[in-house]
């Protein structure tokens, strides 16, 4: 959670130097705060520097630029068109619902922020265009599923959540707040911020980099020739503390004093700095970044231990063609028989050979011949499947299972509103069943639930197996499977459906392993009574986020599954 | 190694090969006036800035594997290209920019849009093989071309010149940038998002050197052997099995851990940035030095031969990790030598192999679902028991 201040410095920082600090991620719903945050950034920014709108629905002709068919026809020889990029030039570009921008537009967005210029090959237009433009995020995001593209977020050097201000705080200030507190100028601050970084748990090399930039920014905003410590300490918390994915180590004075003298580098000759020991501001740094850490990072990693993020390969990779529905890509070359003609671009593939063609001579008003021919091509935003596979054994208690079907529906209610579906595998005895396929319906779930038998042994290979058959399906279904494994741990039946714990246990191990490799993402809740070493062994071998919820009710359950999700 | 920084642009733009094509291929915007914007906002010039010059390729810190893929490639370019895939910001496609500054010049036809290699006469295209007397040659820069995201098929194989059927009703085609890449490097970043069929053309160019171009009423064909350069994030996508096969090497870069190692690699980065010109110069020895290492390498490459019990290690490789086709042990043998070479040793051993197994096997295994430890690992594992026997 970022303050207003802070909000508001970053947005001067931003609309100061754009393509410097690369631009700013805001988490924020639409509403009178963002609102008010543009404004600042709209009147920070000088004269001249653009401020443009970027559609997620663009088209690569309009982002990158391309031949400007008008204007090609009317001079008659080749008129390039410059694309958005391209006149956003030392700007920013407003991207609304980043959380929703695909990979290729993020991924295209990425290379400009690298180069400051737009590469164009594109119909017959060939050119190299300056576009040192920042990028404003506007996240919409909820929850920790949707964010926007880690690659494009990793260039940019703020990440702020206006989410938790009061929109009576944001008012646009009147002058310019002071940037920061003077300071001697720091000694070997980049290797500080290095330190720093490594305490936060920062792992790309942009951070303390972009941490440098913003110090450096800051100093000339405030008139100075160099980064003061103040400078340095203030970029470290505005760029390196949203960043941070560990609790550094806790108060200095518990600290034993690290071998930094040891670690600090050795003198380098390139950068012709010498190596002092940086403890102090590396640590006021560590301090400073703490209290901008991004809420609920202390209590989710205290529930959950470090959890590593987990990669989001599935949604980027199946995000794929749908051949007639979604949002529209750009045209390709192609047969109708195979796609959707695209009329209009058809005609403006044609166009400029008219001349030639008509020399040729064929004596009608249009020559449009089959390589003119375009198609279009759509994208489906893929969605999530929950797949629950319930442990409905006799070990894991009748009540658990009422309160598992409670989660499921509570689930569901909300899968209605953010379009996603719900599954339900449920395993006992010496065999998995699919109890609900993956739907929506509320209603159909319902009758599907009540009809939950339990008792018996607990085949828990057999189940996993089936939830990771089901999320194979999904998967090539073009969704994104979740698999929800509510067990206690403790299997007694084999994969060959014969009784025995050790069998059980160890074919239990394997078909966790083979969700993991699979890359589908888990999670198992411990329903035993007291938390079991089987099911936080199982969660491992699954890399599956381990929730154990001793008594948890269904209310309980859904929002730590939300919250996993 | 580095982290890519935001403000300097490619050291080859189009313009920079020009004097290689008989005519300009690129339309001009500069003589062009500005069309109104639509916000009436006063707009920047378009001229491009002085482009400033390129992280330096030696100094690079660490990424040891990555540099030497790429300078392998350098010295032999029928390796088959190189793959490099990894974390966010790890320098990717720095080190391929740097690579390309340091590459020494080559000799090349004048006025061929394909920059024929004159000494090599069955490699001509049919321009220069049609041209009566003898052929002039100058020494231009080795191309590396850039494929950027959002690139149509008519710029990347070549069409139809738009201009001249425009203005003039001429039948012209427009060389594309297969063919401008043709013995040079052709770079892709993130190569796992290029769209399906651009990766079918380049997939069949690359197998066979040779472009084809059926379109518009033209037929053509015109060598096109490059090395292909990829990059990328495996978390954004996974690459076709076809395209990974095409890659010679594949290697792994990860953000370094060691705490000296970043400072170094951000100190790099940051007195780059504030001054590039004399982080340059700083390292203009350096990079000297490693293009004299690659002059000398390719020099005496075809002087080495790889004995038999190289090649027969190499089989066994190959077998006890079951890859398909020959191509692994095709790429083994070619890229111990081309490591031999760099070193200059005087023949290639099998700790060569040893060496370059990783980088040229791991995309080549079959995924065994149950067997978590990665690609990376089943080579290593392999190399350990395969060359101790």
């Amino acid at each position: 959670m970022t303050t207003w201040a802070d909000a508001v410095l970053v947005a001067r920082l931003a609309a100061a130097d754009p393509h410097g600090i690369g631009g700013v991620v805001v988490r924020a719903g639409a509403g009178p705060v963002r609102d008010a945050w543009l404004a600042v950034l709209q009147n920070a920014r000088p004269a001249g520097r653009p401020i443009r709108r970027m559609p997620g629905s663009i088209t690569d002709a309009r982002l990158l630029g391309g031949l400007d068919l008008p204007a090609t026809l009317a001079a008659g020889r080749p008129v390039a068109e410059t694309g958005l990029l391209a006149e956003t030039d030392g700007g920013l570009l407003v991207v609304p619902m980043a959380e929703r921008l695909s990979p290729g537009l993020a991924a295209r967005l990425a290379a400009v922020l690298d180069d400051g210029t737009v590469r164009v090959e594109r119909d017959g237009v060939g050119q190299c265009r300056p576009a040192r433009l920042g990028v404003i995020l506007l996240d919409e995001g909820q929850g920790e599923d949707e964010r926007v593209p880690d690659a494009l977020a990793d260039r940019l050097a703020f990440h702020i959540d206006l989410t938790d201000i009061p929109w009576r705080d944001a008012v646009t200030p009147e002058e310019p707040s002071p940037v920061a507190e003077t300071g001697p100028p720091a000694e070997d601050a980049l290797a500080a911020l290095c330190q720093a970084a490594d305490a936060l748990g920062v792992v790309s090399l942009r951070g303390p980099l972009l941490a440098a930039r913003v110090a450096r920014l800051l100093a000339r905003l405030a008139g100075r020739d160099a980064p003061g410590e103040g400078d340095t300490v203030l970029a470290a918390r505005l760029v390196l503390g949203p960043r941070a994915t560990r609790m550094p180590a806790q108060a200095p004075e518990e600290e034993t004093p690290e071998p930094e003298t040891e670690t600090a580098p050795e003198p380098d000759s390139s950068a012709g700095q010498d190596a002092h020991d940086p403890a102090p501001l590396d640590e006021r740094m560590v301090e400073a970044a703490r209290s901008a850490l991004p809420p609920g990072l202390l209590a989710g990693l205290l529930a959950a231990g470090a959890r590593p993020r987990l990669p989001r390969a599935g949604k980027a990779g199946v995000a794929a063609a749908a051949r007639h529905a979604g949002r529209p890509l750009s045209a390709r070359a192609g047969d109708p028989r195979h796609g959707r003609l695209a009329l209009v671009e058809t005609l403006r593939a044609a166009v400029p050979w008219q001349r030639l063609r008509q020399r040729e001579g064929e004596p009608r008003r249009i020559r449009i011949r089959p390589e003119d021919l375009r198609i279009a091509r759509f994208v489906q935003r893929t969605q999530t499947t929950t797949i629950f596979a319930v442990d409905a054994s006799g070990s894991a208690a009748l009540e658990r299972l009422a309160e598992a079907k409670g989660a499921v529906e509570l689930l569901l209610a909300e899968a209605y509103t953010r379009r996603d579906r719900v599954a339900v595998l449920a395993f006992r005895g010496t065999r998995a069943d699919l109890i609900l396929p993956p739907t929506r319906a509320l209603a159909r779930a319902r009758r599907g639930l009540n009809a939950l038998p339990g008792g018996g042994g607990t085949p828990l290979a057999a189940g996993l197996d089936a939830a990771a058959e089901l999320a194979r399906t999904v998967h090539r279904g073009g969704g994104t499977p979740v698999v929800v494994v509510l067990t206690d741990g403790r299997a007694n039946v084999a994969r060959s459906g014969v009784a025995g714990r050790a069998q059980a246990g160890a074919d239990a191990l394997c078909a966790a392993t083979a969700l993991r490799t699979g890359g589908i993402r888990t999670i198992l809740i411990d329903t035993a009574a007291r938390p079991q070493d089987t099911a936080r062994r199982l969660a491992e071998a699954m890399g599956a986020r381990y929730l154990p919820l001793p008594y948890a009710d269904a209310g309980a359950m859904s929002a730590a599954i939300r919250a996993a999700t | 190694m580095i982290v890519n920084g935001s403000t300097h642009a490619m050291s080859r733009e189009p313009a920079s090969v020009s004097p290689l094509n008989a005519k300009p291929d690129a339309i001009r915007t500069e003589g062009r006036p500005p069309r109104p914007k639509p916000n009436g906002a006063a707009h920047a010039p378009t001229t491009p800035r002085a482009a400033a010059p390129t992280f330096p390729f030696s100094a690079i810190v660490g990424q040891d594997e990555m540099r030497q893929a790429l300078l392998i490639a350098a010295v032999d370019p029928s390796v088959g290209g190189v793959l490099v895939f990894g974390d966010r910001g790890t320098g990717k496609s720095t080190a391929i920019r740097g690579l390309a500054a340091l590459l020494p010049p080559m000799r090349a036809v004048v006025g061929c849009p394909y920059a024929c290699d004159p000494a090599r006469p069955g490699d001509l295209c049919h321009r220069c093989r049609d041209h009566a007397g003898g052929l002039e040659a100058h020494s231009v820069p080795v191309p590396v071309v850039d494929l950027p995201l959002g690139a149509t098929e008519d710029r990347v194989v070549g069409a139809l010149d738009l201009e001249r059927a425009l203005a003039h009703g001429q039948k012209a085609f427009e060389p594309g940038l297969l063919a401008r890449a043709n013995r040079g490097f052709l770079y892709i970043d993130e190569v796992n998002l290029l769209d399906d069929h651009l990766v079918d053309l380049l997939l069949d160019v690359a197998a066979s050197g040779v472009n084809t171009v059926e379109r518009e009423g033209l037929s053509i064909r015109h060598p096109a052997r490059f090395v292909l350069v990829g990059s990328g994030n495996p978390e954004e996508g996974e690459l076709r099995p076809q395209l990974l096969d095409r890659f010679g090497l594949a290697v792994e870069v990860t953000t370094p851990t060691d705490l000296p190692t970043r400072i170094d690699v951000v100190r790099r980065r940051d007195a780059y940035e504030r001054d590039p010109e004399a982080f340059c110069a700083a390292y203009a020895e350096a990079d000297a030095t490693i293009r004299q290492t690659l002059n000398r390498a390719r020099a005496y490459l075809p002087s080495l031969t790889v004995p038999d019990a190289t090649l027969e290690a190499a089989a066994r490789l190959c077998l006890a990790l079951g890859t398909d086709g020959l191509r692994g042990e095709l790429t083994l043998m070619r890229t111990g030598r081309a490591l031999a070479a760099l070193e200059a040793a005087d023949t290639v051993g099998i700790d060569h192999l040893a060496r370059i197994a990783p980088a040229c096997l791991r995309h080549r295994l079959r995924r065994n679902p149950l067997d978590e430890s990665g690609s990376t690992a089943r080579v290593a594992r392999a190399v350990a028991e395969v060359f101790a026997a």
